[in-house]
């Protein structure tokens, strides 16, 4: 088993309103087979020892799935590893002498909580904008009554795999939510069940990542780059034609009320 | 005092609509006057919050993560059973409930699993309007696949991450009624007692973890949907997270705790690597549909697996249940992974390891169909461990990964609190002694679409007690509780870390408590588990204060837990001396080393009341009657 010896310049934050500044931390003893936050488990046991406050950053599953996890690594979103989340990454992608700058989420929209964890929760504002089916419990037809082609199927999967972690934002020069954004639109989009609220969806969705203060979409394509779950940004293509589809055909809601 | 379970009299298929037609209902008009209390965002909670709200009532949800798509029903991986009978392979909502009953090894309570099992019909229908893109044939009709324990195909799956496509609906909807302002969400804040007015659940005291302001929430009812408790042997597959803090602190307010030593250890987990390791990760079951489990017939074979021919392989599933092969139950198949392991046959670094072979899968489908299948999980094997399982066979061993033991709650899903309810892994009643493969999801979701908002609505229809608020004296009395055992948590100011603590609990428990317990060891550890968690309170160290984001402080309450939970779960264990599901006794097996149960003597499920941190926890047992699914030995040969 090998090990090795890095250091880690992180950034350091007591909490929005204070300053930041990087500290520089040894890890002189890391094994090949330990995950990156495994690695970062260790430097804190040694802070700790020594009574210092362990660096603070954000994880859960450290399986890839729950999307609680990621900062910036070298200036690369959950690192240099494509298609993986930084709980994930292993060491054994490192070499002896590495000098690593970790850095929380970089966007207006995701303000620090403290040292590398953001607060990400605009990303759940863009969902509660629009991002679902509305479909009361209890009022669902047969699961097989709509057929769906699988292909289609397999397309909406591709975009249901965002992990809603925010590298997307975080790589992106202009902090843009597109591809989180279009990911959404394009699973439920691609669905049958989806598409009632297609056009309403697309609008709202996009408003309100506006209203959290995301950038626009320049396809740059950095957010595909970084996406641990290799999201393509032919779903932001996807969405703004979605977006442009319901401008066009934007039907005003009648006014009539109900007819009770 | 004798549990009562309030199961529906009458035929076991009409039990559930008598329930229904029976309970009192609350006017769509005066649902806005009721405040829920939901903690827990997962596939329980989050369905719970969304269904109530849609409903009409105010929902409170409380979740750890940021968000409350993180929570861990996530990381499900390979399906969600129902008796859709798609495949016209002979199932059926009978059949669904026999095997789940039989698999459970007949310690769970038969009405539960039979509505358990009608219920899973709705569900699939539901996931499907919401947009979950399940798996599906080249005509548009769903997939299914095959699961341990089951002779027919009834899993749906979307790929290997049919737990994550399942929450994102169940969090869009959950989203739907954030937007509409019926609930109001409480991301990274994590709840720290149960308040009780009048012996009645009222309220909840929760810490806000970015700020560690701690405030009190009242309701008029509690739903607790908080997940599991595994973490308490420090590696399992849970997320960091996960802990029993809410169902324990629950306990020590008046809920019984049922069947603690009920848990579920893993087949097919990735080994552990080195003493660093922070957690373990499953390798889906649906795995072993096309995977083929073997460790070589000579001991210390230090080949490797590609020079080890056929007749040196030991397919030992295979070998001893001819049946079910590489699909039998959770239970069986770890057992039977430590046996050869403890023969000497195990594979890979310290010997704690057996193969999962897609060769012949990959020769006879190909490459390119086991990818479709798969690609995701061989994907996450090869980061883990920097080899490639489309070449290497993978290397498996069993791990921690599910507690069926929980809260014991009556068949309306309350507790022993009035006005608390239990969902999903939190509580104990559907799996028995051993959970089958892709009965999780579907036990969170009946529980949270379907049982909780009509069983809630039900105690709500009934209550008459006024309107408390947080000014009540039972808020300010637990908020000093709680604020008092924080100062003290921090003022202890020893010389060890809470990890330091929680790996010494995690390896205790996996040694005494673990795939194979007996009479000493569990003595044992109910010798060692009392002093370390003394140890514990004079010389944990937590840097920081709290009146900021602690991530040390947020472990340490939890870390306390699990000291306390541990030696309950040890006490059950010694208790219950037959061997049943993923609780092996080792002094009660059958001559060929299966599980032996002893009916006449532990047919019931063990609630546990807590007395007080110094006296020992007193047992109250449900007897469980099976007039359905007759006791037999279980076999799967």
């Amino acid at each position: 088993m090998r090990t090795f010896a890095l250091t880690l310049h992180v950034w350091r934050q007591k909490s929005a309103k204070d300053g930041g500044r990087f500290a520089e931390y040894k890890a002189p003893n890391v094994s090949e087979h330990m995950s990156f936050l495994e690695m970062l488990d260790v430097v804190n046991q040694d802070l700790i020892a020594k009574g210092d406050d362990p660096i603070a950053f954000d994880h859960d599953c450290r399986e890839g799935i729950c999307g609680m996890c990621g900062f910036m690594v070298n200036g690369s979103a959950h690192g240099p590893h494509r298609g993986t989340t930084v709980c994930q990454l292993h060491m054994r992608h490192f070499q002896d002498g590495e000098e690593l700058w970790l850095e929380p989420w970089r966007s207006a929209a995701f303000p620090i909580v403290k040292d590398l964890a953001v607060d990400r929760s605009a990303l759940d504002r863009i969902i509660a904008a629009g991002g679902f089916i509305s479909v009361p419990t209890g009022s669902a037809v047969d699961g097989n009554a709509t057929p769906v082609p699988k292909v289609d199927a397999e397309l909406s999967m591709d975009a249901a795999a965002c992990i809603g972690c925010g590298a997307c934002v975080a790589m992106c020069p202009n902090a843009s939510a597109a591809l989180f954004t279009s990911a959404k639109i394009g699973h439920l989009g691609l669905l049958p069940q989806g598409q009632p609220e297609r056009h309403d969806r697309a609008l709202k969705m996009v408003a309100q990542a506006n209203v959290e203060g995301f950038g626009h979409c320049t396809s740059v394509g950095e957010c595909e780059a970084v996406c641990p779950k290799q999201i393509p940004i032919t779903f932001i293509a996807r969405m703004n034609r979605d977006f442009l589809d319901a401008v066009i055909h934007e039907r005003p809601q009648s006014d009539r009320g109900g007819s009770g | 005092m004798d549990l009562d379970s309030r199961i529906p009299e009458g035929p076991i298929e009409k039990k559930w609509d008598t329930r229904r037609f029976d309970m009192k209902l609350v006017n769509p008009a005066n649902k806005r006057k009721y405040t829920v209390i939901v903690v827990g965002s997962g596939l329980a909670g989050g369905a719970a919050a969304a269904s109530m709200a849609e409903l009409g009532y105010n929902v409170l949800n409380f979740c750890y993560q940021d968000s409350p798509r993180r929570a861990h029903s996530i990381a499900a991986q390979g399906g969600i059973n129902a008796a859709k009978n798609y495949q016209n392979d002979g199932d059926s909502v009978w059949r669904l409930f026999y095997d789940t009953v039989k698999g459970g090894d007949y310690r769970a309570r038969e009405a539960n699993v039979y509505r358990l099992a009608q219920i899973s019909v709705n569900i699939i229908d539901q996931c499907v309007a919401q947009g979950v893109p399940f798996a599906r044939e080249y005509g548009g009709t769903l997939s299914n696949r095959s699961f341990g324990g089951a002779q027919v195909s009834r899993t749906f799956y979307a790929r290997g991450q049919t737990g994550q496509q399942l929450l994102l609906g169940a969090y869009q909807a959950l989203e739907r009624q954030i937007g509409a302002g019926k609930v109001k969400m409480f991301p990274r804040t994590e709840m720290l007692d149960v308040v009780t007015v009048d012996g009645v659940a009222r309220g909840i005291i929760a810490r806000n973890l970015s700020t560690g302001k701690i405030e009190a929430y009242a309701a008029d009812a509690v739903v607790l949907a908080t997940g599991g408790y595994g973490n308490m042997f420090y590696l399992s597959t849970n997320a960091k997270g996960c802990s029993a803090t809410a169902i324990w602190r629950a306990h020590k307010r008046g809920a019984y705790f049922a069947n603690p030593c009920f848990t579920q250890i893993h087949p097919t987990c990735i080994p552990v690597a080195g003493e660093f390791q922070s957690k373990l990760t499953l390798m889906s079951e649906s795995l072993r549909n096309d995977g083929r489990i073997w460790v070589p017939t000579k001991k210390g074979d230090e080949r490797k697996p590609g020079d080890i021919p056929e007749a040196e392989r030991d397919y030992y599933l295979e070998r001893r249940y001819p049946a079910f092969g590489n699909l039998v139950p959770r239970d069986v198949a770890s057992r039977a992974a430590k046996l050869c392991c403890d023969e000497g046959r195990g594979v890979g670094p310290g010997g704690r390891g057996v193969y999962l072979d897609f060769s012949d899968s990959i020769g006879r489908l190909g490459a390119g169909t086991i990818r479709e299948r798969y690609g995701n999980l061989f994907d996450m094997y090869e980061r883990i461990t920097g080899e490639d399982p489309y070449t290497v066979p993978m290397r498996i061993y069993p791990a921690i990964h599910y507690t069926m033991g929980g809260l014991w709650v009556d068949y309306n899903l309350q507790s022993t609190i009035p006005g608390m309810f239990v969902g999903g892994e939190a509580n104990f009643s559907d799996h028995g002694a051993n959970r089958l493969g892709a009965s999780a999801l579907m036990q969170g979701l009946a529980d949270g679409y379907f049982i909780l908002p009509l069983t809630v609505g039900n105690y709500l229809a009934q209550t008459t007690g006024p309107k408390v608020d947080t000014t009540h004296a039972a808020f300010q009395d637990a908020l000093k509780g709680v604020n008092a055992t924080t100062s003290k948590l921090l003022g202890i100011k020893g010389k060890r870390t809470v990890d330091s603590f929680h790996r010494e609990l995690g390896k205790l428990m996996w040694e005494n408590c673990g795939m194979a317990r007996n009479e000493a060891g569990l003595k044992d550890a109910l010798q060692k588990i009392p002093a370390l968690r003394e140890e514990f309170w004079k010389n944990v160290t937590i840097p920081g204060v709290g009146a900021e984001m602690n991530q040390e402080l947020e472990k340490a309450g939890r870390v306390a837990d699990f000291l306390e939970l541990a030696e309950l779960f040890a006490t059950d264990a010694l208790e219950r001396k037959e061997s049943c599901g993923g609780h092996f006794r080792e002094e009660s097996h059958t001559p060929d080393g299966e599980a032996l149960r002893d009916d006449d003597g532990y047919c019931y499920a063990a609630a546990w009341e807590y007395k007080g941190p110094k006296e020992r926890q007193v047992l109250h047992k449900e007897s469980l009657a099976f007039e359905h699914v007759h006791l037999t030995q279980r076999s799967y040969k």
